[in-house]
């Protein structure tokens, strides 16, 4: 049983839930960047919560599948195909062997996800199946899909069934402008209490340069706060001690071009980072693509936390809804 | 007593978000302030406490990632704070408070060729667009001549205190007293391109690049052998069943090595059979910055002897 890639898209790679446990020694936790689209996936064909998925960018890959087998299509709303038929997005849907899945254009959001029942069987690699492709390791050979490439499908299927859906109310919605929720902190210090306020008050426009390492964004000047410098900082303003990246953190390197790090980032460096978008939104954060427009909205850690229970028991609702 | 500046009055802790915890021992890096990141993340390890899911020491500073759903974050910070005043400075002061690690001899080739090539192609995006990163380094920190400037860079040991960027990158700090401490700033703008196992220096920190990617470090040289094998071919990766080499604490000393003494160490490299000479060390935070020398000196014959 297997998936037989025709056309791999732009970049598709296999990810689970992540790497962890090696932050220290500098991996970065990889696995799907819209948490939501990727746990909704495994949950609408039957899998185990961990069982792995394949996430596309902006274009679907050509799959062809060589037996018969029950799939779910989440995340971006991107028409998909089975033979030229248009099948549902979030909602399990049968395939028989020999059976072609395509996508046409994207309509909003950015990265759609496959699930297959039984999770793709790539080898565990500290501890995961996802791809991290700036080191060549994990999911498939260490990279993203190629044409000709063979998927094994492996056995993480519970209860695989076609005709599960997700309700209405639980699809998201991909709006013009995302909003990410962030705590200010870290080294906010550094910059200017102004350019706090504008950081929060800009719409920020997603530049070519955004992909599973991090985004970056354009649309104000920042100022930081004339200092000096720290002893091992280096001499930019925008440089501290180098220390942990968390993930989701925010650098504004040159006070231009404000970074959010994401799943396969670096996990420390020098730059000052100004605050961490919130884990949940992470997930918006995955379906902007460039040209669109971001705004960040302060919250403090209460609301972070109330963000990401209700979040988990949606997700647990949704499961059992689906069970 | 070596390297007393820098030092710090109480942690910062801050919320990097829903999962993770910031501890900011110092902002400026100091040996003592490392120590004492050192002594709290160790400290933590032990403790086992549920819901911790990451413990990253880095330079002057650490990190935490939580698993908020078993363990609040706010709860976490005390937990830190808790063991701040149990460990605090302890770790610069007390005899007692020693870390075991090894010395590991590491080749290295300044002003190299293939990292000099890299260097000149971006010259667009560094403070002296006319020179080289060494003669740059060289003149900033007060040095007559470059090769007085790669004298002292390759003159004492490093210790590894963060590890990360990508796996398998160490930062160095020079055990050496703040006198001597070399500081660089790093690039303009950072460079699309760095050579696998490059030397670099930025701030106060000497790296090795694991891979090849972007930087922003100041080109100093080349390291001929592998700090990060994803398949584990070397002998030292497969032994140690890890695609890094270096771990956090680790003491380097960079050995300087000519040309063909780098084509040397490659041939074994090709061959799968380059091994790291490492000798272990009880390291004494107290004792160093008493004698830093005398400590320095003491290891090397440990690992050359």
């Amino acid at each position: 049983m297997s998936i037989l890639v025709h056309d791999p898209g732009l970049e598709t790679t296999v990810q689970d839930t992540g790497r962890f446990g090696h932050y220290a020694i500098g991996f970065p936790p990889s696995g799907a960047l819209d948490s939501f689209a990727y746990h909704v996936g495994n949950a609408l064909v039957g899998n185990a919560p961990g069982a792995a998925a394949l996430e596309a960018v902006y274009l679907g890959p050509t799959l062809e599948f060589t037996a018969d087998t029950v799939i779910a299509v989440t995340g971006a709303d991107i028409p998909a195909t089975l033979d030229g038929e248009a099948i549902p997005l979030w909602e399990s849907v049968a395939v028989r062997a020999g059976q072609t899945l395509a996508f046409g254009q994207l309509a909003g959001g950015a990265r759609p996800y496959v699930a297959v029942a039984g999770g793709i069987d790539v080898p565990q690699v500290y501890g995961s199946r996802s791809t991290y492709t700036l080191v060549g390791m994990g999911g498939f050979a260490g990279r993203g899909l190629a044409e000709g490439d063979e998927l094994t499908l492996g056995d993480d299927a519970v209860s695989p069934r076609a005709g599960r859906r997700l309700a209405d109310d639980d699809v998201p919605v991909h709006p013009a402008t995302a909003e990410l929720r962030l705590l200010v902190g870290l080294h906010s210090y550094r910059l200017t209490p102004d350019s706090l306020e504008r950081f929060t008050d800009t719409a920020w426009k997603v530049t070519p340069d955004a992909n599973r390492v991090g985004y970056r964004y354009r649309g104000a000047e920042l100022e930081f706060v004339p200092r000096e410098q720290p002893f091992g900082a280096g001499s930019d303003p925008a440089n501290v001690t180098d220390c942990g990246y968390p993930v989701g953190s925010v650098q504004v390197p040159g006070g231009v071009e404000p970074i959010v790090l994401l799943q396969d980032a670096v996990t420390g460096g020098g730059y000052a980072t100004l605050g961490t978008v919130v884990s949940v939104d992470r997930d918006r954060l995955a379906q902007t693509k460039t040209g669109d427009r971001t705004r960040f909205v302060a919250v403090d850690l209460d609301e972070a936390l109330t963000i990401r229970r209700d979040r988990a028991a949606q997700l647990d609702r949704i499961r059992s809804a689906l069970a | 007593m070596a390297d007393t500046s820098g030092g710090h009055e109480g942690i910062r802790y801050d919320h990097g978000g829903d999962e993770f915890v910031y501890a900011e021992v110092s902002t400026a890096m100091s040996l003592p302030a490392h120590f004492t990141a050192l002594a709290i993340t160790r400290r933590l390890a032990e403790e086992a406490i549920p819901g911790v899911e990451e413990i990253c020491p880095s330079n002057a500073s650490y990190m935490v990632r939580v698993d908020p759903d078993r363990l609040h974050p706010r709860d976490l910070v005390r937990e830190l704070q808790r063991i701040e005043s149990e460990v605090g400075d302890r770790a610069s002061a007390d005899p007692s408070f020693t870390i075991d690690t090894r010395i590991v001899d590491v080749p290295i080739m300044l002003n190299d060729p293939w990292t000099h090539e890299v260097l000149m192609k971006f010259r667009d995006r560094h403070q002296d667009p006319d020179g080289t990163d060494l003669d740059y380094g060289a003149r900033i920190n007060g040095y007559d001549t470059t090769e007085a400037f790669i004298d002292a860079l390759a003159g004492s040991p490093y210790l590894v205190t963060m590890m990360g960027f990508v796996p398998g990158l160490p930062w160095c700090f020079q055990l050496v007293p703040r006198d001597r401490q070399v500081e660089v700033p790093k690039y303009i703008r950072p460079r699309t391109e760095t050579p696998e196992r490059a030397f670099g220096f930025g701030g106060a920190f000497a790296v090795i690049y694991p891979v090849k990617g972007a930087g922003g470090y100041q080109l100093f040289g080349s390291a001929p052998a592998p700090i990060f094998d994803a398949a584990q071919e070397q002998p030292d990766f497969a032994e140690n069943d890890s695609v890094v080499f270096f771990r956090h604490g680790d003491v380097i000393n960079f050995r300087r090595v000519d040309e063909a003494g780098y084509d040397e160490v490659r041939e074994q490299v090709a061959a799968r059979q380059w091994r790291y000479r490492t000798s272990p060390v009880e390291f004494s935070p107290s004792r160093f910055l008493a004698d830093p020398d005398g400590t320095n000196a003491a290891m090397l014959e440990g690992l050359y002897s």
